[in-house]
């Protein structure tokens, strides 16, 4: 009889929370809003696959003898200019000199440049390696990585081709041997689910963890303390209902609005971002569950701990902010230098975030994810046993 | 009503709360008797508040008990919180919900069975008359309504004894009268113990059969309105109001040099003056002129609660109320003298 009041209880304390939490528009509205912006934000500003598009670079050649560009040097810049108009990455212009060139990189005018040495042909003919010298621009770091990987990518290649017909030619093998010769190995980069790598492939089951745990660790103290603030609290305190029925009741309908909030981020990332679930639906809510099962702790913890909705706030961004970036919503964590991968490895996100990749992503099943399914659990598990006997110390203050 | 010869419905035993080194409820006895309106009278700030909080199980003792029901509130609060009603300042209902949703939350959370809950709700819903806007989310509602919501939300278990914090704090006048009017039908129909808390006098005077005086967390004094206006003015007690012009600083010190005078305050120009003499009228104007004041006007007045409170706190609780003092260690604006030897 006890316990099914106990049950009763929370369930009933749920519903009215859901209930209120229905008749708020505003909130509704949020509900979607507030992960469109997220994913919106975060999707197009960090770099994807495709940032490079007509980058200005400029082509200085100084292999000139007698007034007369040599030939070696004029076949490997027309090879670049025409590279560089079918990828559309970059937009070559060609620049008098080396200074001119650091100059306009100075102003910001070019991304970077291409400098063939004095005596590139005269070398080539007397059998050494040209030299070819990439400028890049330190201040924008993230591009100029991926300008000199390109650049030297594309200098590389023309550089295979020219040696394989070199080949095919003074040794007399066909073209198939001779590119065998010149590069023995082929390399093919296959991943594991079809389709390419996408960057909001990446961040929707990250955004998606975040949100759905966020909303029962920032829920929860939310609603108590606006309760106690508003005075509904005594009334519940003052009825004959267990302290055990009240946090279960107000955690039922936090993780009824997480998982709601989870469900829309992800329809939104399906619909408007073209991402697809790999692996069982089923388990994606699963994980959700789990994720807010195991934040349950933290939200109990906060609302016993912050007497008053500030406090509760100042505590909630305090957690908040490091967790957002240490556990790879964004970045991938392995990116992160070792004392940070240390940092990540504490927060029960990360784990929420790495198993809900996998199984989006990657396809898994339970069996691929049981290590991250046992620390979530563990991790609950604890802050559960923690918190509740906290918590009913602070009600009885 | 008087507590002689009942068994208390609610018994207080040295009941203490501290916070911090505050001590906000100080050994507070008294006995409520079955089917009694009982009244906490006193200025903001007094421990009344706190007092219904212990005895409604939000609040531990610090020290002391109390008995409420028959429930110790120590060691069985679940049982005390199955006994009892709380009507609190701040309104307990949730704006989104209607006033039946309301109603109905709580009246499940008594573990009120389903059917009986829902004839409940119709019953104090009717009796309130609101009816009419039994499906309207409370957040449209004016003060007024909101309070006949919150009142009869902690009537919804059927209580035997409830707990009202300040129930006409913030109404209209119209509604004041409404929810006094119901406050007093409530226990007459239903023979419903209440405890009330209020600062307004009149209140307690019209509501209340019994009234406990508090001051900075203490029992002034006890009784009914009648009896404790009694305390102050038997065997003819006079209490003269005085209006002087320029009186010095000490005026009620001198007056209270006269043998006849009990007790003397003042505020400014105004000195209240309890003579222990009848008909001293004279007597306190010749007081007057013997210590060289003048007057501007004077009256004999019969004695209220405001008196009460006054003769036995030295304290004015009007000027405490409207200056919203805080009573931790303060003082009120009437300096007193004399002493609290009634006979």
């Amino acid at each position: 009889m006890r316990i099914t009041h106990l049950l009763k209880h929370s369930v009933w304390i749920a519903q009215k929370d859901l209930i209120e939490f229905s008749r708020n528009r505003m909130l509704l509205v949020m509900l979607i809003i507030f992960p469109l912006f997220m994913m919106v934000l975060t999707g197009y500003i960090f770099p994807t696959g495709n940032t490079l598009r007509d980058l200005p670079i400029a082509l200085v050649n100084q292999d000139m003898n007698e007034g007369i560009y040599g030939n070696e040097s004029v076949t490997l810049i027309g090879d670049l200019e025409e590279m560089g108009q079918r990828s559309g990455s970059f937009d070559f212009r060609t620049t008098g000199s080396e200074s001119e060139a650091r100059d306009l990189i100075t102003k910001g005018k070019m991304s970077g440049a291409v400098i063939i040495g004095k005596d590139f042909t005269e070398d080539i003919i007397s059998g050494e390696q040209g030299t070819v010298t990439v400028l890049y621009d330190q201040s924008k770091p993230q591009i100029s990585l991926q300008v000199m990987a390109a650049l030297d990518s594309a200098i590389a290649r023309i550089g295979t081709q020219k040696a394989v017909s070199t080949v095919n030619r003074t040794i007399g093998i066909d073209k198939n041997a001779s590119s065998a010769l010149v590069t023995p190995f082929k390399v093919g980069n296959k991943g594991t689910v079809p389709g390419n790598p996408s960057y909001f492939q990446f961040l929707a089951p990250g955004i998606m963890m975040l949100l759905v745990m966020f909303s029962v660790m920032q829920g929860l103290p939310r609603a108590i303390s606006h309760e106690k603030e508003t005075g509904t609290f005594d009334g519940i305190l003052a009825a004959p209902t267990s302290r055990f029925s009240i946090i279960m009741g107000k955690t039922l309908a936090q993780s009824v609005r997480g998982v709601t909030q989870g469900g829309i981020v992800l329809l939104l990332a399906i619909v408007l971002f073209g991402v697809k679930v790999n692996g069982p639906i089923w388990l994606v809510i699963g994980l959700m569950l789990l994720g807010i099962f195991s934040f349950i702790g933290v939200g109990i913890i906060i609302t016993s701990i912050a007497s008053d909705e500030e406090t509760a706030q100042m505590f909630m961004m305090l957690l908040q902010f490091p967790m957002m970036f240490l556990s790879g919503v964004f970045f991938p964590v392995e990116q992160m230098p070792w004392y940070l991968q240390y940092a990540s490895k504490a927060l029960p996100l990360t784990y929420a975030i790495q198993a809900m990749r996998k199984v989006m992503v990657l396809g898994a099943g339970v069996q691929d994810i049981l290590t991250e399914v046992v620390i979530l659990f563990g991790f609950g598990t604890v802050l559960l046993f923690v918190s509740i006997p906290l918590f009913k110390r602070a009600m009885s203050k | 009503m008087t507590s002689s010869g009942q068994s208390c419905n609610i018994e207080t035993k040295g009941l203490t709360k501290k916070f911090g080194g505050f001590t906000a409820v100080d050994g507070v006895d008294f006995c409520v008797n079955e089917g009694e309106i009982f009244g906490l009278l006193g200025p903001n700030g007094a421990g009344k508040s706190t007092i219904i909080r212990m005895l409604t199980t939000l609040s531990m003792p610090t020290s002391g008990t109390a008995k409420v029901a028959g429930h110790d509130i120590v060691k069985e609060p679940h049982k005390v919180r199955e006994m009892v009603g709380i009507v609190s300042e701040k309104m307990i209902m949730y704006d989104r919900l209607t006033p039946r949703e309301n109603l109905r939350l709580f009246g499940r959370l008594y573990n009120v069975p389903g059917r009986e809950l829902e004839d409940r709700i119709e019953e104090l819903l009717t009796i309130v008359n609101m009816t009419k806007w039994a499906d309207t989310q409370i957040g449209k509602f004016s003060t007024g309504m909101r309070q006949r919501i919150n009142v009869v939300r902690s009537l919804v278990s059927k209580p035997r004894v409830v707990f009202m914090d300040e129930p006409t704090l913030g109404l209209d006048p119209q509604s004041t009268t409404e929810i006094r009017k119901l406050i007093q039908r409530l226990n007459r129909s239903d023979g419903l113990t209440i405890i009330l808390t209020t600062h307004i006098m009149n209140e307690a005077d019209v509501l209340c059969g019994r009234i406990g005086l508090i001051d900075k967390g203490r029992i002034a004094a006890i009784g009914s309105p009648s009896e404790l206006k009694d305390k102050i003015s038997e065997k003819g007690r006079t209490i003269v109001d005085l209006d002087l012009i320029d009186p010095p600083h000490d005026a009620f010190d001198r007056l209270r040099m006269a043998e006849f005078v009990l007790s003397a305050a003042q505020v400014e120009n105004r000195v209240k003056v309890i003579v222990s003499r009848e008909n001293a009228f004279e007597d306190v104007l010749e007081a007057v002129r013997k210590n060289e004041m003048r007057l501007r006007n004077a009256s004999v007045m019969s004695p209220s609660l405001e008196d009460v409170f006054l003769h036995f706190t030295g304290r004015s609780m009007v000027e405490e109320v409207k200056d919203r003092v805080p009573m931790a260690g303060g003082h009120g604006p009437w300096r007193r003298s004399g002493s609290g030897r009634v006979r």
